[in-house]
C-alpha cells in the first residue's frame, strides 16, 4: 500500500515538473502571467508530494516494513527508532527524496518570492528549476525507485551500515545536500540572463545571498564529514582525498573562486563570461560528485553500492554542459567588459589571482581524482592517486591563497599605490614575522606548517587590522564608543566585514589542519593490566577490560587513567562494539580534546591472555594539536556567513538602480 | 599588444608552475595496484609502492599482541604472498575474506604493508561467522563471568 502509493506519488512528481518547465517555457514565449500563475502552484504540489514519497518512506521504516527493498536493506528489527528514521538518508534512494525535498522546496520559495519581480527572467529561472527538479523525479520513478519491492520478502532487514549509528552523522548529509541543491538557483538565474540577453550583474546581485548560503552549508557540509570520519571511524584522521570526498570539495572550491569574482562584475562590469562559465561549471560540478560517488566507476575506501544512476548521471551533466556552454558562446559578443585592469596592483588582481589558483587546485584535485580512470582506459594499468599527491599540490596554492586572502581586502580597487600597501601591510607582516621566529624552535622540522601558522597569523593581523581602523575613524569623527563603533561599522558594510569574519574562520581551520597533520604522535601498543605507556606528555595506565550487552551489540571497553606529567586528569573508556547480526567489530574512538592538543585513543584490539588470564589490550594512541581550531574555525565562518547575509533594507532598496545603471552602460 | 603580451606571459608562468605542481606530485603518488601473481612476476625489492590485493589465506593470520605485528598471506588463489604489517589487524579484516593492502615489496619477498585497507561502505554486509567471531565470543563471555554475569556498570 505504501509503496503503490509512494510511487504514484513520485511519478506524479515527475509529470507534474515536465508540466511546470513547459508553462514556465510558454509564459516566457508569449508573455502569459496567468502559466507562470500555474507553475507557482505546481512548485508548491511539488514540495507536497516530495514530503508526502518522505513521510511514506519514513513510515515504512519505523514500522519495518521489509516487503520494501529499501527498508529491507537499510533497518532491522534491532535498529533503534531514531536511527529507523535517519535511515531515510542512510542510503541512495533515501538520500534523494533528501535531495528533491530542497530541490522543490528551493523552487517553490524562488517562484513565490520573486512572483512579482524579475519578469524577463523568471519564466526562464523556472523552467531550468522544473528540469532539474524533472529530472530527479525521474531518478526515483525509474532506476533508483525508493518505493522498489523486495521480493521474497524477508523475515528480518539487513540493518542500517553500524557506522551510520551516529548522532552527528544524521546532520551531515542534509546539509551537505543543502549545499549542493543551492547551487541550482544562482545557476537557474545565470541561464536566465543568458536566454533573455539581460547580461548585467542583474543575475549575481539577485542571487548573492542564495550563493553565500550555497556556499556556506557546501562548507559545513564537507566539515561536518571531517568531524564525523575523526570521531566515529577511529582512524585519527578527518580527511583523506578519498573521491567521495574530492566529489564534495570540488564545487566548493569553485564555489568559492565564484563568491569571489562576481564581486569583481559588480563592481566593475569585468569577468562576465568567467562568471557565468563558474557557475556553470560550479553546478555541474555537483552533478559530477554525485556520478562519481553513485557509478562505482573509481574504486574508493567508501566503496559505494554500484548502480545504473551514474550513467543517468552522466547523461544529464553532458546535457547540461552542452547546452549551457552553447549559450554562453551564442551570447558571446554581447559578453564582452567595460572595465579592464588599470594596474597589476589592486584588488582586482588579487580576486583574480586567487580565482586562477582556486580554479587551479580544483583542475588539480579533478585530475588527481579521475586520473585512475585515464590510466585504466589509456594504459591498462589499474593504480590509485594517494593523499600526498593532493597535499604536495594544493599545501602550495594554499600558501598563497592565504597571503591573498590577508592582503586582498586591504587593497584599493583599481590602482593601490606601492607606498599605501606598504603602509596597510607593514604591520600584518611584522606579526606574520614574529610569529614565525617565535614558533621556529617548535616547528622546525615542519617549514610547511611554520610558513602556514605565519600567513595565518598575518590574515588575523590584516582584519585586526581592518576593524580597529574603521573603528577608530568612527570613534574620532562621530565620537562612538569603541564597541559601539565595531558595531555600527558592521552593520554599515556587513558583506565586507561578514567576509573578514570569515575569513578569520578560514584561517582558524587552517591553523587545525597544520597543527594536526605536522605535529602528531602516534603509538600503537599491547598492554596488560595494570601496565603502561608513555606519549608525548601523557602517560596511560590500563587498568582491565568491561563489557556489556545492548540491543543489538556487545561492547567492550578498556578503562584507561590518563596522568598529565604526572597528575591524574581524566578516565578513558575506549570501546569496541561487536554488533551481533554480523559480528563487524567497530572501535569507537575516545578523546581528551582541549586547545593544544587532542589525546585520540583507540582500542583496536581486547583479549584475555590464555596463560595468565590477565586482560590484555591493543591500543592506538595519538596525540593531535589544534584540532580543536579546525571546529572553532568553523564556528566562526557560520558567524562571519550570518554577518554577511543578515538582510539589510538599504541595500535591497540600492539594489534595483544600480543594476539599472549597469544596464544603461552596458 | 605591449599588455596582452604581459598577460600572457603571466598566464604562461602560473599555468607552467601549476603543471610543475601537478606533474611532480603524480609521480611520487600514483600507486599501483597488483594482484599476488602481478607482484611476483615483478620480483621482491620492485620500486615504488603498490596496493595488492586479494584473500586473505585461510590459516595464515598470526597476530603478536605483546609485539603488535600482524603476518599474514595474500592470495589470489594462484600465487600467495606473505604480508607483515605494524599494528592491529583493523575492523573488518578477516581470514578468508578480501583485502588490499599498501606498502613495498621488500627484497626478503615479504611485503611491508604501512596500511590495511578496510572497506566500509554504505550497504557493505560481511559474512556472518567465521573464526574470529567466536573468539570474541568466548571474550565476551569471559569478561561477563568476571563480573558474575553483570551488565557492566
Amino acid at each position: 500500500m505504501i509503496a503503490t502509493i509512494g510511487s504514484f506519488g513520485l511519478f506524479l512528481g515527475l509529470v507534474l515538473s515536465v508540466y511546470g518547465a513547459g508553462v514556465s517555457c510558454l509564459a516566457a514565449r508569449r508573455d502569459r502571467p496567468d502559466l507562470l500563475a500555474s507553475a507557482r502552484r505546481t512548485a508548491l504540489v511539488l514540495v507536497g508530494l516530495t514530503v508526502l514519497a518522505g513521510a511514506l518512506l519514513i513510515a515504512a521504516l519505523v514500522t519495518l516494513d521489509f516487503s520494501i527493498r529499501y527498508v529491507a536493506n537499510n533497518t532491522s528489527r534491532g535498529t533503534a527508532l531514531y536511527y529507523r528514521v535517519t535511515a531515510l538518508w542512510g542510503a541512495l534512494e533515501g538520500s534523494i527524496i533528501l535531495w528533491a525535498l530542497w530541490l522543490t522546496s528551493f523552487t517553490a520559495l524562488v517562484a513565490w518570492r520573486y512572483r512579482a519581480r524579475h519578469r524577463e527572467l523568471m519564466p526562464t529561472v523556472l523552467t531550468v528549476m522544473f528540469s532539474v527538479c524533472a529530472f530527479f523525479f525521474l531518478i526515483m520513478t525509474v532506476p533508483a525507485s525508493p518505493f522498489a519491492r523486495a521480493w521474497p520478502v524477508p523475515p528480518d532487514g539487513r540493518g542500517l551500515n553500524v557506522l551510520l549509528e551516529d548522532t552527528y552523522m544524521f546532520s551531515h548529509p542534509p546539509i551537505l545536500y543543502l549545499g549542493f541543491v543551492g547551487f541550482t538557483v544562482p545557476y537557474a538565474f545565470a541561464i536566465a540572463a543568458l536566454v533573455s540577453g539581460r547580461l548585467t550583474s542583474e543575475w549575481a546581485i539577485i542571487t548573492r545571498r542564495w550563493t553565500l548560503l550555497a556556499w556556506y552549508f557546501l562548507s559545513l557540509g564537507n566539515i561536518l564529514g571531517a568531524w564525523w570520519s575523526y570521531h566515529v571511524l577511529g582512524w585519527g584522521g578527518y580527511w583523506a582525498w578519498d573521491p567521495v570526498e574530492n566529489a564534495a570539495i570540488m564545487p566548493w572550491i569553485l564555489g568559492t573562486a565564484f563568491l569571489h569574482s562576481v564581486m569583481i562584475q559588480e563592481r566593475r562590469g569585468m569577468l562576465k563570461v568567467w562568471n557565468l562559465a563558474l557557475i556553470i561549471l560550479t553546478f555541474a560540478m555537483t552533478l559530477f560528485g554525485t556520478f562519481l560517488t553513485r557509478s562505482g566507476v573509481i574504486a574508493s575506501v567508501h566503496a559505494f553500492s554500484q548502480s545504473s544512476i551514474g550513467l543517468y548521471f552522466l547523461a544529464f551533466l553532458g546535457l547540461v554542459l552542452v547546452v549551457s556552454l552553447s549559450m554562453l558562446v551564442w551570447r558571446s559578443d554581447r559578453l564582452r567588459g567595460h572595465g579592464e585592469l588599470e594596474a597589476p596592483v589592486c584588488r582586482e588582481s588579487a580576486f583574480l589571482l586567487n580565482n586562477v589558483v582556486l580554479v587551479g587546485i580544483c583542475f588539480a584535485v579533478f585530475l588527481g581524482t579521475i586520473f585512475p580512470l585515464l590510466a585504466e582506459l589509456v594504459r591498462g594499468v589499474k593504480v590509485s592517486v594517494g593523499a600526498p599527491f593532493f597535499n604536495q599540490v594544493s599545501i602550495p596554492l594554499m600558501a598563497l591563497l592565504l597571503f591573498l586572502m590577508g592582503a586582498g581586502p586591504l587593497m584599493a580597487w583599481r590602482r593601490a599605490t606601492l607606498d599605501h600597501l606598504r603602509r596597510i601591510l607593514l604591520r600584518p607582516l611584522v606579526v606574520a614575522a614574529l610569529i614565525g621566529v617565535a614558533l621556529y624552535p617548535l616547528a622546525r622540522e615542519y617549514p610547511s606548517a611554520l610558513l602556514t601558522f605565519a600567513l595565518c597569523a598575518f590574515v588575523l593581523a590584516t582584519v585586526v587590522e581592518e576593524f580597529w581602523k574603521g573603528a577608530r575613524a568612527r570613534q574620532r569623527a562621530l565620537g562612538e564608543p569603541f564597541v559601539q563603533a565595531l558595531g555600527s561599522l558592521t552593520r554599515r558594510n556587513k558583506r565586507r566585514y561578514g567576509g573578514l569574519v570569515v575569513h578569520v574562520g578560514v584561517a582558524l581551520l587552517v591553523v587545525g589542519v597544520a597543527g594536526s597533520s605536522g605535529f602528531s604522535l602516534e603509538r600503537e601498543i599491547t598492554l596488560k593490566q595494570g601496565e603502561s605507556m608513555d606519549i608525548g606528555r601523557y602517560r596511560l595506565v590500563f587498568r582491565g577490560l568491561d563489557a556489556t550487552r545492548e540491543s543489538n551489540h556487545d561492547r567492550v571497553w578498556a578503562n584507561i587513567s590518563v596522568l598529565n606529567q604526572g597528575k591524574p586528569v581524566t578516565e578513558l573508556q575506549p570501546a569496541r562494539k561487536h554488533f551481533l547480526r554480523d559480528n563487524q567489530p567497530i572501535s569507537r574512538a575516545v578523546m581528551r580534546t582541549t586547545l593544544r592538543e587532542d589525546l585520540y585513543v583507540i582500542l583496536t584490539g581486547a583479549d584475555v591472555d590464555r596463560g595468565t588470564s590477565l586482560h590484555q589490550a591493543t591500543l592506538k594512541v595519538l596525540v593531535r594539536p589544534l584540532v580543536l581550531w579546525m571546529w572553532i574555525g568553523s564556528l566562526v565562518m557560520t558567524l562571519g556567513t550570518v554577518i554577511a547575509v543578515w538582510p539589510d533594507r538599504r541595500a535591497a532598496a540600492a539594489e534595483a538602480p544600480a543594476a539599472a545603471a549597469e544596464a544603461a552602460v552596458a | 599588444m605591449k599588455k596582452k603580451l604581459k598577460y600572457l606571459v603571466a598566464g604562461g608562468v602560473i599555468v607552467g608552475a601549476l603543471g610543475f605542481l601537478i606533474l611532480g606530485g603524480f609521480r611520487e603518488a600514483v600507486v599501483y595496484f597488483v594482484t599476488p601473481t602481478e607482484l611476483k612476476a615483478k620480483g621482491p625489492g620492485a620500486g615504488g609502492a603498490f596496493r595488492l590485493g586479494g584473500m586473505v589465506r585461510q590459516g595464515s593470520v598470526k597476530w603478536d599482541a605483546q609485539a603488535v605485528l600482524l603476518s599474514f598471506e595474500v592470495t589470489d588463489g594462484k600465487a600467495s604472498v606473505p604480508v607483515r604489517h605494524r599494528g592491529a589487524p583493523p575492523d573488518l579484516f578477516g581470514e578468508g575474506r578480501g583485502a588490499v593492502v599498501e606498502g613495498q615489496y621488500g627484497t626478503d619477498g615479504v611485503f611491508q604493508a604501512q596500511q590495511i585497507l578496510a572497506k566500509h561502505s554504505e550497504e557493505y554486509h560481511p559474512p556472518a561467522q567465521d573464526a574470529s567471531a567466536s573468539q570474541q565470543q568466548d571474550l565476551y563471555k569471559t569478561l561477563r563471568q568476571q563480573q558474575g554475569g553483570g551488565t557492566g556498570r
